[in-house]
C-alpha cells in the first residue's frame, strides 16, 4: 500500500512533469537522452560519412574508412571524385536535367488532376461519383510490383516506352493525391461556393479562383509529397526508358554506377552521386517538414 | 437523383445579380444547398475525367491485364497481340516442372520469406520504442530527434542502398565500428541458421532434410536463414523504414487520452503495467496498421537488391520482385515474370489477411 500512496503522489505531479526534479527524474532523463542520441546518431552519421567520404581520396578511404577528416598522408581534401561525376561512363548532368524534368511535369500533372477530381468528388454529387472514389481506393491497395509487368505491356502498346511521356504520364495519375485533395475540399466551408454562386461565378470559376487557392495548404502538401516520391521513383522510371541511356534519371543512373565500375569501385563517386541525389530532398524536408509529416498521418488515417 | 428538377436551378443562379432581390431571396431556401450539388451533373464528370481516365489506363487495365499476360508465352519484346496463349505452363515452369525456373523461384521465396520474418517485427518493435520515448513528457528537443529519424525514410532507396553497401564493405565502417572479427557481409551467402548450427557442430544436414526437396530445393536448403548478405540488406530497410512507422505510431499515441494514463497512475499501476495493459492495447489498431504495411511493402523489396546485390552472393538476395524484372526485362520471359507477379500478389494478400486475423484474435478488445 506504501506504493499507492507513492504513486498517487505522482499523479497529483503529473501535470507538471516536464518540471519534475530529484535524483530519480534526473536519472530517468538522462537514459532518455541517451537513448535518443544513440538513435540519432545511428540514423545520421551513415550520411555525415559518405559527405567525408566524397571529398577523400580513393587510397585514403581505403586506409581510413570511418575518419570524417581527409588525411593529409593520402592527399588531404580532393574533388576528383566529384569531378568523375561528369565523364563518359557517369553523365550526372544529364540524369540530373532528366529526373527536374520528370518531377516538374508529374508534379504539374498530379495537381491539376488531382484538384480537379478531389474537388468534384468532394463538392459534386453525380452518378458514378461513388464509383470512382470506390476506385480511387482500390487501385492504391494493388502493390506496384505486381503491376510492373501489365503496365510495362500497356505503355508498350500505347506506343511510349522510351519517351518522356512514358516516364511521366503513369506517374501523373496519383490515387492517393485525389483522396489528399478530396479531404481537403471537404474541411472547406459551403458557404463561400454558395456565395460565389450568387455572385455569378461559374462552376469552375468557383474552383478555380474562390476554392483551390483555399485549399493551398493541401495543394503545398501533395506537391512536396510528389516532389520527394517521384525525385525518388525507381521502378517505373527504370522499366519506362528500358532501351535509352538518353533518358535515365538521377536513381537509375546511381543503381547502375556499382556495375559501371566493376571490382575496383570509386567510392568517393559514388558516395558523392547519392549525396547529390539525396540534397535536393533534403533541402525540401527541411523546409517543409510538417508537410511530410501530416502526409504520413493522412496515409495513417486511410488505413 | 432527380433528373427532372436538375435543370431547374440552374437558371436563377446564372442570372444571379443585386438587381433582383426575388431571386436571391429563393436561393436561400432548405433545398438551395441540394440544388447547387445537382446542378449540371456532367460538371462532376468533366472535372473527374482526366484522373479517371488515367488510373483506368494505368492502374485498372493493368491489374486486369496482370492475370492475362501470365496465361501467355509473352517475350516483353514484341507486342502482346502477337504472343501465344499456353494456359498454365508459366505457372506450371515455376511450379512443377523441374529446372532452373523453379528452383530460382523457391529461393527468391525463401530469401523474401526470411526477409519478411526479420524486417517487419524489427522496424515494428524500433518504430515503437523510439516513438514511445519520444512521446516522454519530460524529455525536450524532441522536434530535432523526430527530424533525425524520420530524414533516411525521405531519401532516395537507391542513393541510401549505395551508402550501405559502402558501409558494410569488408574493411568499410560497420566492421570498424563493431567489436567483433570482420565480416565479409555483401560476400556471404552462408544461412544465419547454418551458421548457428554450424556453431554447434553441424555442418551437414541430416539424410531426411538433404534427400528430400520441395521445389527444386533440399528441405536443408530451405531451412538455411537469411544469408549474411541479407541480414547487411535487413538492417538496411530496417533502419530506412524505421522513421516513418515511428511516425505513424507518435500520431497513435498522442491519440490516447492523458486521462487514461492518469487513472492508471491512480489506480497504482507502474510504469510496465501501463506500457503493456494500457498503451499496447490502446494502440491495437496502430500496430495493425503498421504490420500491414511492413508486410506489403517487405514482399516487394526490389530497389535495394537491384542496386546493392543483383540477387548475389550464390542467389541469397534473389528475391520475388527482384525475378519479376529479371525475367521480363533480361531474360525477356514476361509471360512468365507476369505469373511470378501474380503468385506474389496471392502471397502478400495471403500474409495481410492472416495478420488480420491475428490481430484481431490476440486481442481482447
Amino acid at each position: 500500500m506504501v506504493a499507492t500512496a507513492k504513486t498517487s503522489k505522482r499523479a497529483l505531479q503529473s501535470s507538471s512533469m516536464s518540471r519534475e526534479s530529484g535524483p530519480k527524474a534526473i536519472a530517468k532523463r538522462l537514459v532518455g537522452y541517451v537513448v535518443l542520441t544513440f538513435f540519432a546518431l545511428v540514423f545520421i552519421m551513415p550520411f555525415v560519412l559518405s559527405a567525408a567520404t566524397a571529398f577523400k581520396t580513393l587510397p585514403d578511404i581505403q586506409a581510413n574508412p570511418v575518419s570524417l577528416v581527409a588525411d593529409p598522408a593520402f592527399g588531404g581534401w580532393t574533388t576528383e571524385g566529384i569531378e568523375d561525376l561528369n565523364s563518359s561512363r557517369v553523365n550526372l548532368p544529364r540524369w540530373t536535367l532528366n529526373s527536374v524534368i520528370v518531377t516538374v511535369a508529374v508534379v504539374l500533372l498530379r495537381i491539376t488532376f488531382a484538384s480537379l477530381a478531389g474537388y468534384a468528388l468532394a463538392r459534386m454529387r453525380f452518378p458514378g461519383r461513388g464509383w470512382i472514389f470506390a476506385l480511387v481506393l482500390a487501385v492504391q491497395a494493388v502493390p506496384g510490383i505486381v503491376l510492373a509487368v501489365p503496365r510495362f505491356m500497356v505503355m508498350k502498346e500505347l506506343g511510349i516506352i522510351n519517351t518522356y511521356v512514358g516516364m511521366i504520364l503513369p506517374l501523373a495519375f496519383d490515387a492517393f493525391g485525389i483522396f489528399l485533395m478530396k479531404q481537403f475540399f471537404e474541411q472547406l466551408p459551403r458557404e463561400l461556393e454558395e456565395a460565389a454562386a450568387l455572385d455569378g461565378a461559374s462552376t469552375f470559376g468557383t474552383f478555380r479562383f474562390v476554392m483551390l487557392p483555399l485549399a493551398a495548404p493541401g495543394l503545398i502538401a501533395l506537391t512536396i509529397l510528389s516532389t520527394q516520391g517521384t525525385w525518388n521513383e525507381f521502378l517505373h522510371i527504370l522499366i519506362a526508358r528500358i532501351g535509352n541511356p538518353d533518358l535515365t534519371t538521377l536513381p537509375v543512373g546511381l543503381a547502375g554506377l556499382t556495375a559501371a565500375f566493376g571490382q575496383a569501385q570509386p567510392w568517393n563517386t559514388i558516395t558523392a552521386g547519392a549525396l547529390i541525389t539525396i540534397i535536393p530532398i533534403a533541402i525540401v524536408f527541411f523546409v517543409f517538414q510538417r508537410y511530410f509529416v501530416q502526409g504520413t498521418a493522412a496515409s495513417a488515417i486511410k488505413g | 437523383m432527380q433528373p427532372g428538377v436538375a435543370p431547374a436551378p440552374v437558371e436563377p443562379i446564372k442570372v444571379a445579380g443585386p438587381a433582383d432581390p426575388k431571386k436571391r431571396k429563393l436561393r436561400f431556401r432548405g433545398s438551395d444547398r441540394a440544388r447547387l450539388d445537382q446542378k449540371e451533373p456532367w460538371i462532376g464528370w468533366i472535372f473527374s475525367a482526366p484522373a479517371v481516365l488515367g488510373l483506368v489506363v494505368f492502374l485498372v487495365i493493368p491489374i486486369i491485364a496482370a492475370v492475362w499476360v501470365s496465361f501467355r508465352d509473352w517475350n516483353g519484346l514484341t507486342s502482346i497481340f502477337d504472343s501465344d496463349p499456353v494456359g498454365l505452363a508459366n505457372y506450371r515452369e515455376l511450379l512443377i516442372d523441374d529446372g532452373v525456373r523453379r528452383t530460382d523461384f523457391a529461393i527468391s521465396l525463401r530469401n523474401n520469406f526470411y526477409y519478411v520474418a526479420g524486417v517487419v517485427p524489427a522496424q515494428t518493435i524500433l518504430a515503437f520504442v523510439i516513438a514511445v520515448v519520444l512521446n516522454q513528457k519530460f524529455l525536450k528537443g524532441k522536434g530535432f530527434f523526430r527530424t533525425a529519424y524520420y530524414f533516411p525514410s525521405i531519401t532516395s532507396s537507391i542513393a541510401v542502398t549505395l551508402i550501405f553497401v559502402f558501409l558494410f564493405q569488408t574493411n568499410g565502417a560497420i566492421n570498424q565500428v563493431l567489436p567483433i572479427q570482420d565480416i565479409d557481409w555483401l560476400d556471404n551467402p552462408r544461412g544465419l541458421i547454418h551458421n548457428f548450427l554450424g556453431v554447434l557442430g553441424v555442418e551437414d544436414g541430416p539424410a531426411f532434410l538433404t534427400d528430400n526437396e520441395f521445389m527444386g530445393l533440399e528441405y536443408w536448403d530451405w531451412l538455411a536463414g537469411p544469408s549474411v548478405a541479407m541480414v547487411a540488406f535487413m538492417m538496411l530497410v530496417t533502419w530506412t523504414t524505421a522513421g516513418t512507422l515511428m511516425l505513424i505510431f507518435l500520431a497513435g499515441l498522442q491519440n490516447i487520452s492523458p486521462s487514461v494514463e492518469e487513472a492508471a497512475i491512480v489506480d497504482g499501476a507502474g510504469p510496465v503495467q501501463r506500457f503493456f495493459r494500457i498503451t499496447i492495447p490502446l494502440m491495437r489498431p496502430t500496430i495493425f496498421f503498421v504490420v500491414t504495411l511492413g508486410l506489403i511493402g517487405t514482399w516487394q523489396v526490389f530497389d535495394q537488391i537491384y542496386a546493392g546485390s543483383g540477387g548475389d552472393p550464390r542467389k541469397t538476395t534473389l528475391t520475388p520482385a527482384y525475378l519479376i524484372y529479371v525475367q521480363a526485362f533480361t531474360n525477356s520471359k514476361a509471360g512468365l515474370a507476369g505469373a511470378i507477379a501474380v503468385i506474389l500478389f496471392v502471397i502478400i494478400m495471403f500474409f495481410t489477411v492472416v495478420n488480420r486475423k491475428v490481430i484481431r484474435d490476440t486481442g481482447d478488445l
